[in-house]
């Protein structure tokens, strides 16, 4: 950003200098922060991600060096848990979506004609917020266990085989992050969607499509902004998430993420560099997925 | 051109016993309507009239409380829009923002799975002069543009009956005329059947073959554009198509052929034919430009109706005319236009001047007089509530 300012003050010598001045003046602060808290420890961690275990040196001891074999490590040892972070999180995203679009559909469309139902339904969304995420995925876990009466009456009805679980398996991950997620999925739709106007959907109709069609095609492109942003704010987090993958939580061992690996690799096996060539390797991959996303999905010139 | 291939002549609407009812209040209170296939039919009326709600219900989009529409012969009311062989240009024009024009154009076809969508959105698009900027979005065109894509949109579908609604309204001046011909050109051209909303009066009578004038739900007259300006039926349609003289008087003498009002102080004669009540208290008019004004006493004439003495009290010169406000007692005050036949006007304000029209130029009305409570507060009503007032004053002081 700084040095976008400085190439518009020099590209366009006619404009006002003082201007440009006070621009950056008020910029400080904010590239202060950045610089502080963004990318010394984005340097820091990558140089961390080089380094190489001192000769003789005691567990947790590494000295700085150009060992770029960590990432191919990291990826043999650790490519299950990569491929399980992704695969749940787009798991989790789209169930998410599928939850989210019908809810913010209604409080944003439907709802319109209620605006106290509307807001009542906004608070109802944001409600969750007001507990701590994992005091309520503790919850989950206590009314998901084995002898919580969700389950024992689950394998009463012989909907359950009678040794199965529901914690610790990859549903019950995938069940956690989508709940979690689901507020940061509904926000966004809600507020394209609260702006759709009605009347394009009018106008499909009179040009002969059916409802399903006027949704396909003019609805979903309509809140296309919204998806994309949703998506975005479900995906990224849930790629990273260490909580509800963790055994302490609805995780078992099978069902590990690259959050949990790279916590346990800084704070139990005091791996550095493998936890830290770890989170560059979901920070680029998350990046480049997010990139050709945003790109494929051609919002551009609706946003 | 090639659309021709799967249209069909326009089909006639009918709307039977139509009423439709809103949470807390009526929007249409009782519709019966014919229009033949064919035709361009104005629906004209003061926002708020139901004149809207009527299109909506034409197009499917709302549900009628009761009735039936038939389109065709063919009874829709059930079926809903996307089923119905009706388009609408929305007064939004509610083209797709995501979509490009000629994708906008064509969507109707495609949905339908007719043949060769984009080659007659083309066709469609050269018909409104628009072609060459097929492949832009929807908020790169001027108003008129985006006025004739939606036109272009609804057109190419060929459907029995195209509904537009004030599609005309977010235009200027120019503009507006420019498209009202080629309005008019298009439906020509293409045969269809026209419904037309619309609050502008000129737009009604310039376009339409038969103009139906709606008020509070109901429709007030219904007919050819110089047959509601010569003969208005009531007061609202007097009023709201151009602008009217009205006298209110008790009938004092009727021959085989005319009836004689005591009004505004002196007698108006008024051809039976013409008038839609001929006894007991009854409303009478004549339109501004058939009263000639005069500055000495005219003769007594059996062809002409004479008010006067008055006095003008505002001159207002516009071009091809000039308007007269006279004060006449009894009568309040009277509106004049003259053609400037000479130069500038032929009276100044003070003037003492007489007024008459012939009579066969006057018109009964079908009110009944004093029904205050007919026309809510509206300003085209109002003026008319002034006028009566006035004319009641007036007439209780001299008695």
């Amino acid at each position: 950003m700084a040095f976008a300012a400085f190439a518009t003050a020099e590209a366009q010598p006619q404009a006002p200098k003082k201007r440009s001045r006070i621009a950056l003046f008020l910029l400080l602060p904010g590239i202060a922060y950045l610089v502080l808290f963004f990318l010394t420890p984005l340097i820091s961690l990558v140089l961390t991600s080089l380094q190489a275990p001192r000769e003789f040196g005691d567990i947790g001891e590494f000295d700085y060096a150009f060992n770029w074999q960590n990432y191919v490590t990291v990826v043999q040892q650790y490519l299950p848990h990569i491929a399980r972070s992704f695969g749940y999180a787009l798991a989790a995203t789209v169930l998410a979506l599928l939850f989210s679009y019908p809810l913010a559909y209604f409080i944003g469309v439907k709802a319109r004609r209620w605006p106290l139902l509307q807001s009542l339904m906004l608070v109802l969304v944001i409600a969750p917020f007001f507990i701590s995420f994992l005091l309520r995925t503790l919850a989950w876990k206590q009314i998901l266990s084995d002898e919580s009466f969700i389950i024992t009456s689950l394998k009463a009805l012989s909907l359950m085989a009678p040794d199965a679980h529901f914690t610790g398996t990859p549903f019950a991950v995938i069940f956690g992050l989508t709940y979690n997620f689901i507020p940061f999925m509904t926000l966004p739709l809600y507020t394209t969607l609260e702006r759709l106007d009605t009347r394009y959907l009018e106008a499909g109709s009179d040009l002969y499509a059916n409802p399903f069609t006027v949704f396909r095609k003019i609805t979903v492109p309509l809140s296309m902004p919204g998806i994309v942003a949703g998506t975005l704010l479900t995906f990224i987090p849930a790629a990273g998430d260490y909580v509800n993958a963790s055994r302490d939580f609805l995780g078992g061992p099978d069902t590990q993420m690259m959050g949990n690996v790279i916590e346990a690799n800084f704070l139990v096996l005091l791996n550095y560099p493998v936890a830290a060539a770890l989170s560059i390797i979901l920070m680029a991959a998350i990046l480049v997925l997010v990139g050709i996303y945003v790109k494929r999905s051609g919002t551009e010139d609706l946003l | 051109m090639a659309v021709r291939e799967f249209a069909e002549r326009g089909a006639d609407l009918e709307l039977v016993g139509i009423q439709k009812r809103f949470p807390g209040f009526t929007a249409i209170e009782e519709l019966d309507l014919v229009i033949p296939a064919g035709s361009f039919f104005a629906l004209l009326g003061p926002s708020g009239c139901g004149k809207t709600t009527t299109l909506r219900l034409v197009a499917g989009l709302e549900e009628p409380t009761k009735g039936r529409i038939l389109i065709g012969g063919k009874d829709v009311t059930d079926t809903k829009s996307h089923e119905r062989p009706v388009n609408t240009v929305f007064q939004s024009y509610a083209l797709f923002p995501h979509m490009t024009i000629i994708e906008n154009v064509a969507f109707g076809l495609k949905r339908r799975r007719i043949g060769d969508p984009l080659g007659k959105a083309h066709e469609a698009l050269k018909l409104v002069e628009l072609d060459h900027i097929a492949q832009r979005k929807p908020q790169q065109l001027s108003g008129g543009q985006q006025q004739r894509v939606a036109l272009a949109r609804a057109i190419v579908n060929r459907p029995a009956l195209l509904l537009l609604d004030e599609p005309l309204g977010a235009l200027d001046l120019k503009l507006r005329r420019q498209m009202q011909l080629e309005l008019k050109t298009i439906q020509e051209e293409v045969g269809l059947t026209f419904l037309h909303v619309t609050h502008d009066q000129e737009e009604a009578m310039t376009m339409a073959d038969t103009v139906a004038v709606m008020n509070n739900g109901v429709i007030e007259q219904m007919g050819a554009p110089e047959e509601l300006y010569e003969l208005p039926r009531t007061s609202f349609v007097a009023n709201f198509l151009g602008q009217s003289n009205l006298f209110t008087g008790a009938v004092v003498g009727t021959t085989g052929t005319a009836i004689t009002v005591a009004a505004a102080g002196g007698r108006i004669v008024v051809p039976t034919s013409r008038a839609q009540r001929h006894q007991g208290e009854v409303t009478v008019g004549v339109r501004p430009e058939k009263v000639t004004l005069h500055v000495e006493e005219p003769g007594e004439s059996s062809a002409r109706s004479v008010l006067g003495p008055g006095r003008i009290v505002d001159v207002s010169f516009s071009g091809v005319s000039t308007q007269y406000l006279v004060d006449v007692a009894g009568a309040g005050t009277v509106v004049v236009f003259a053609q400037n036949m000479g130069f500038g006007p032929v009276a100044e304000v003070g003037t003492e001047v007489w007024l008459s029209w012939a009579i066969d130029h006057g018109f009964g009305l079908d009110d009944e007089p004093g029904e205050g409570g007919r026309f809510p507060a509206d300003d085209s009503t109002r003026s008319i509530a002034v006028q009566r007032r006035e004319a009641l004053v007036s007439e209780l002081e001299e008695h």
